[in-house]
């Protein structure tokens, strides 16, 4: 009998390794402050009623990666289940006197700083492991920005989908255009996470891109 | 006889380059530029090259200390040609790139095809 069970288990395993559908691990990327946590925020509260995490002017708020499993979207009679991953903001250089500017002590703003490159270092191991990304751009500045010109290389590298934000257009000087004309190849989506303007318009392209 | 002052600048060919291995080519630069060198690399690194040498920069930051680098590539060009198509993983075509140290070097405006930076000699 209990071989009969053990069987019955381990094939049970076997067929949903096989068959089972794995949601699409999609992860949120972009510059510190470009409004990636803002983002998650938005949609969390949007489709779960929850919060991923904290926001701050400062940059590097978010530290480490947060994943959220089985977030349900539904747009146009349809739904799409993603996980996904908000990640810490990337960078090349890290100075911590930059935190002590925003008046943190030393200590902290060194604290602070290693962190913050355990987080970048930690956002880049992410990216290996994605079905696709949600590259968030702040509107208000220039795109071309090493980090954006990696993330979209490492994405069409590996022949996975990319949905490029316009974030903060609620502020006067946004200018998503610039953000078209310098990546015209991607689809790109202008809102604003903050005051949710245009979410709808997001989601829609959201279940297009990775659906 | 007055010394000349200033910083070192190596322009690095495609081809020296491309006689490393990945890991290879992410140490020379990091080497290179942690010694205050700043190098244009004429055919730059592959994108998960540039990712990869962002996770080790990561892990050489010190306070008061090394940085950071200041990278600037242009973005990557999707090969359409017959022969880039049919060599599927060589269909990016990656562009002159620029890496410094942070401290030094710093970008004044990039766009597609022009790459505007500040060198400093003041660290």
């Amino acid at each position: 009998m209990g071989v009969i069970t053990s069987f019955k288990r381990n094939f049970s395993d076997l067929f949903k390794k096989l068959f089972k559908k794995q949601n699409a691990r999609i992860g949120i990327y972009g510059p510190p402050n470009a409004g990636k946590t803002t983002l998650a925020n938005r949609i969390l509260r949007d489709w779960t009623g929850d919060a991923m995490g904290s926001v701050s002017h400062v940059a590097h708020e978010t530290r480490r990666a947060r994943r959220r499993e089985g977030v349900t979207i539904k747009t146009n009679g349809s739904s799409i289940t993603l996980d996904i991953i908000d990640t810490p903001g990337l960078a090349t250089k890290i100075d911590f006197h930059e935190f002590m500017e925003q008046g943190m002590d030393e200590a902290e703003s060194k604290r602070r700083a290693k962190e913050a490159t355990e987080g970048v270092i930690e956002a880049v191991k992410w990216l290996e492991n994605l079905d696709g990304v949600i590259l968030v751009m702040d509107a208000t500045e220039d795109p071309f920005t090493q980090v954006n010109v990696t993330v979209i290389g490492n994405m069409e590298a590996r022949s996975l989908p990319l949905l490029i934000v316009a974030n903060k257009v609620d502020l006067p000087e946004a200018s998503p255009s610039t953000i078209r004309d310098a990546f015209p190849q991607h689809p790109m989506v202008s809102i604003s996470a903050l005051e949710g303007k245009n979410v709808e318009t997001f989601y829609e392209e959201l279940a297009k891109r990775f659906g | 006889m007055i010394a000349m002052q200033g910083f070192q600048m190596d322009l690095v060919s495609e081809h020296r380059l491309s006689q490393m291995s990945p890991v290879e080519k992410v140490r020379f630069i990091i080497d290179e530029v942690k010694s205050g060198k700043i190098l244009v690399l004429e055919k730059g690194l592959s994108p998960e090259e540039e990712a990869h040498l962002i996770e080790m920069t990561m892990t050489l930051i010190e306070p008061d200390g090394f940085s950071g680098i200041e990278m600037e590539s242009y973005p990557s060009e999707v090969d359409t040609s017959f022969l880039g198509k049919i060599l599927k993983k060589n269909a990016l075509k990656t562009r002159l790139t620029v890496i410094g140290p942070a401290d030094q070097l710093k970008t004044l405006k990039k766009d597609r095809n022009m790459i505007s930076a500040l060198i400093s000699t003041n660290k």
